[in-house]
């Protein structure tokens, strides 16, 4: 029935009215200045972009972000697993509570995650005071950065295998438990395989987003160009302050073609999945 | 329902929730707890003085107006975004709902730059600024000034509003609107009379989500906001006391930085209501 109402046969009204509204503002207030940034890095020729892109500093900031990301979202894909599955599989005193904290790093404000990360594993915080007895430097080291990217990414990974694994039929549990597998096995050959399109995109939005993220890193990586601590955000933002805009456009011309692969990547999975559970 | 086969043996049970319980603990809790810690080390009055000084006045103010725009631009958007990608189908919806998403996957510093590029002095529009400054006779600025601020804050919160309301209309249907107009009730009329019921919850959360994210805002408006006790917020007066380096001023950021922890828990509080209301529906 619903696929009568198509084309011209509307009779809902507002569609030219919301059309005008919705593409104006998109335009003005982001597609546009967007664009700005698009056309001012086009101006640039292909070997001096390059040359501005692969200076030494980017290029460690870029390998220090993207590294650091990933680990970080790979720590994320673990402890989100078990965090998912302990949230959705048992029931114990304080679920509720644990459940309603996995987006506070969506409501904290970045700057105030990031300053708190590192007083927190600092020579004189609370983690980090012990930590330092024990010789560990966590605070102004790649480690700290790691720490506060998995800080914002773990609410993507949570989020993304839980209504999967609510989901989940216990039929395929059961065959496998009739027929001989142990609990361990179950879990890695008919579970993991189930999560593996929620756990890619949980991943990719976290990387996606510790790519990107500004805030809450940049206190607790210390940014010494030395020890390779600056993150590729952290760059473009000395650039403006230098007022060096080329740089900062070709910097931001990559970040934003790496963005636009991970989404990409977290799109193809995505309709693969939904194809995938169609011919079910 | 449950089945026996499903269950681990109880010892993988606890460990398995001893990890969550220290990894969250360790993870959020601490630091929310260290923020409020912190900002009370040098006593109750320190706070209170930390939080009533000019800059700190200043950044609230710019804070506020920066948040108010954000909220009434985006709440406008999204309800005649979200009624254009429910209500109809038409060529190009998928990639229009792509582009409305940008501002989430971009870096927000990205967010700012873009605002520089077209407002800045190297921007194409900062040609127009200026003829209109001229033929007016007015200085408006928009980078570097309140506006800028204000667009930035905008750029980031873009979706927010939408993005609530579009699941719930999907959910929703369309056959009630259809009926109604069918009837020859008037757009505004139906929106008001039967799709706003629907949507009231949903649209208060992305209300409150844009709001709490506009408050919080920091990479995009570091970009286009360099005077302290003008055109900073509360999270670049945080950075301002934080980087400054005394005790007192880190003290003092923390103070400042306690309130929005507080509206960041609030939040928190409003979006589980919210949700165990919709469950339980």
């Amino acid at each position: 029935m619903a696929g009568k109402k198509k084309g011209n046969t509307r009779v809902i009204p507002g569609f030219g009215l919301t059309l005008g509204i919705t593409v104006t503002m998109l335009s003005v207030l982001v597609l546009i200045p967007l664009a700005s940034v698009l056309v001012y890095s086009f101006r640039l020729s292909f070997s001096e972009f390059m040359d501005l892109v692969t200076t030494r500093i980017v290029k460690n900031a870029l390998i220090t972000s993207v590294v650091c990301s990933a680990v970080a979202a790979v720590i994320n894909c673990i402890f989100g697993v078990i965090l998912a599955w302990v949230l959705v599989r048992y029931e114990f005193p304080g679920k509720r509570f644990l459940d309603g904290l996995i987006e506070l790093p969506f409501a904290l404000p970045t700057a105030v995650a990031g300053i708190t990360l590192s007083k927190m594993y600092s020579d004189t915080g609370m983690i980090g005071k012990p930590l330092a007895a024990l010789g560990i430097k966590v605070s102004y080291t790649k480690v700290g950065l790691t720490i506060a990217l998995v800080f914002v990414g773990i609410p993507f990974v949570v989020r993304a295998i839980q209504p999967i694994l609510e989901k989940l039929d216990d039929q395929y549990e059961e065959a496998a438990y009739m027929l001989g597998a142990s609990r361990r096995r179950t879990f890695f050959k008919v579970i993991l395989p189930e999560l593996r399109p929620a756990l890619l995109t949980g991943f990719g939005l976290a990387f996606a987003r510790g790519i990107g993220e500004y805030g809450s890193v940049i206190y607790i990586s210390g940014n010494s160009a030395k020890e390779h601590t600056q993150v590729i955000s952290y760059v473009i933002m000395q650039k403006l302050n230098y007022l060096d805009y080329e740089s900062a456009t070709a910097i931001a011309l990559v970040m934003l073609i790496i963005s636009f692969l991970v989404l990409l990547f977290v799109n193809i999975v995505q309709i693969r999945q939904s194809r995938r559970t169609n011919n079910v | 329902m449950k089945t026996i086969h499903r269950e681990e043996s109880k010892a993988v049970k606890i460990t398995l929730i001893a990890i969550s319980v220290v990894f969250l603990v360790l993870m959020l809790v601490l630091p929310l707890l260290s923020v409020i810690v912190n900002s009370l080390k040098e006593g109750v009055k320190f706070y209170v003085q930390s939080l009533t000084t000019e800059y700190v006045r200043s950044a609230l103010k710019v804070t506020f107006i920066a948040t108010f725009w954000a909220v009434v631009v985006n709440t406008f958007f999204g309800i005649a975004a979200s009624w254009l990608l429910t209500k109809f189908s038409f060529k190009g919806k998928q990639i229009l709902a792509t582009l409305i998403d940008i501002p989430f996957s971009i870096s927000p510093v990205i967010a700012g730059l873009a605002f520089l590029m077209t407002f800045g002095r190297l921007g194409w529009a900062s040609g127009i600024i200026n003829k209109i400054n001229e033929f007016l006779g007015t200085d408006i600025k928009i980078v570097f000034a309140l506006p800028g601020v204000v667009l930035a804050t905008i750029f980031v919160t873009f979706p927010f509003v939408s993005r609530e309301l579009i699941p719930v209309l999907n959910a929703e249907g369309k056959e009630e609107e259809e009926a109604a107009a069918l009837m020859g009730m008037k757009g505004f009329a139906i929106f008001r009379k039967i799709t706003f019921p629907h949507i009231r919850w949903a649209l208060l959360y992305g209300v409150i989500l844009c709001t709490a994210r506009a408050l919080g805002e920091f990479g995009a408006v570091n970009a286009v906001s360099k005077t302290r006790g003008k055109t900073f917020t509360l999270p670049l007066e945080i950075d301002a006391l934080y980087l400054s380096g005394s005790a007192d001023s880190t003290t003092a950021a923390f103070a400042a930085s306690s309130i929005l922890v507080i509206i960041a828990v609030i939040v928190l509080i409003l979006r589980n209501i919210m949700e165990y209301k919709a469950k339980n529906k």
